[in-house]
């Protein structure tokens, strides 16, 4: 609990768990979800960096920007997943490749 | 083993199999379920870290807001008729091995470097400290994220609009 590194180990699983999501999941949605813990992890090093450098608040600060862009990153995915699903009936990426054509 | 130690260690593994729970659960609303009792633990490493201010932003933004756009998302885009398909492509084994790298990476890195601490205590405050940051050191980065949210507002209300 007074150590820096069980902070950074505790967020290298979270991120390894989100780019998990990221690469084999099939669903937008899951992706998204995958996305918001790898946030979170590089969130919680912010914090935990700020609170062993001297509790200084600039991590603080840098983590409010980062859910910040969070909240907005999760509206426009959602946005653009519910529009794919009315194009293409559904919401699997790996079938939204029409590009690829 | 003080009682403060005994709680990191039990915030620690409810967030860490609550995550794993969200990566690996096939179905999409458990998914869902289990990314806020995540968050909620991720919360509590704040309140852990001193950074109350940020531990209730992020109950409020994340669980009250990110977290209830998601369980919207799921709701508008599954066919209750539709056949439960797998929820995860073929390239699972890859996949596994590539995270697992990457984790063993990153440990070996954390456990490698000699990490500076600085003992400091606890601040009496944190709210007013950032609020004095937010607007005077970090001004112009305040006013660039506000304009960034209208942008995005303004965005996702155009895109998912029915189309006329």
């Amino acid at each position: 609990m007074d150590q820096l590194n069980n902070y950074l180990y505790i967020s290298a699983i979270l991120f390894s768990l989100g780019t998990f999501a990221v690469m084999t999941r099939r669903n937008g949605i899951a992706v998204l979800m995958g996305v918001e813990l790898i946030l979170n992890a590089a969130n919680i090093n912010f914090v935990a960096f700020s609170r062993f450098g001297g509790m200084n608040m600039d991590g603080h600060i840098f983590s409010l920007f980062v859910i910040v862009l969070a909240a907005a990153e999760a509206a426009v995915a959602l946005a653009i997943v519910i529009n794919i699903y009315n194009n293409l009936h559904t919401i699997n990426v790996d079938d939204a490749a029409l590009l690829k054509e | 083993m003080p009682v403060a130690e005994i709680v990191f260690w039990l915030v620690a593994a409810f967030t860490i199999i609550s995550a794993s729970f969200v990566v690996l659960n096939n179905q999409l609303l458990y998914s869902a379920i289990a990314l806020l009792f995540s968050l909620f633990g991720v919360a509590g490493l704040y309140i852990f870290l001193w950074a109350d201010f940020i531990a209730g932003i992020q109950l409020i933004v994340y669980i009250g807001g990110i977290n209830v756009l998601i369980i919207f998302g799921i709701m508008l885009t599954n066919k209750i008729s539709s056949v439960r398909l797998s929820q995860t492509n073929v390239q699972q084994g890859v996949g596994a091995v590539i995270a697992l790298w990457l984790m063993i990476l990153i440990s070996l890195v954390i456990s490698k470097t000699p990490w500076l601490q600085i003992e400091s205590s606890e601040p009496s405050e944190t709210v007013s400290v950032i609020g004095t940051l937010l607007l005077s050191k970090y001004l112009l980065p305040f006013e660039a994220i506000s304009l960034l949210l209208l942008g995005a507002l303004i965005g996702a209300a155009l895109l998912s609009r029915e189309a006329t």
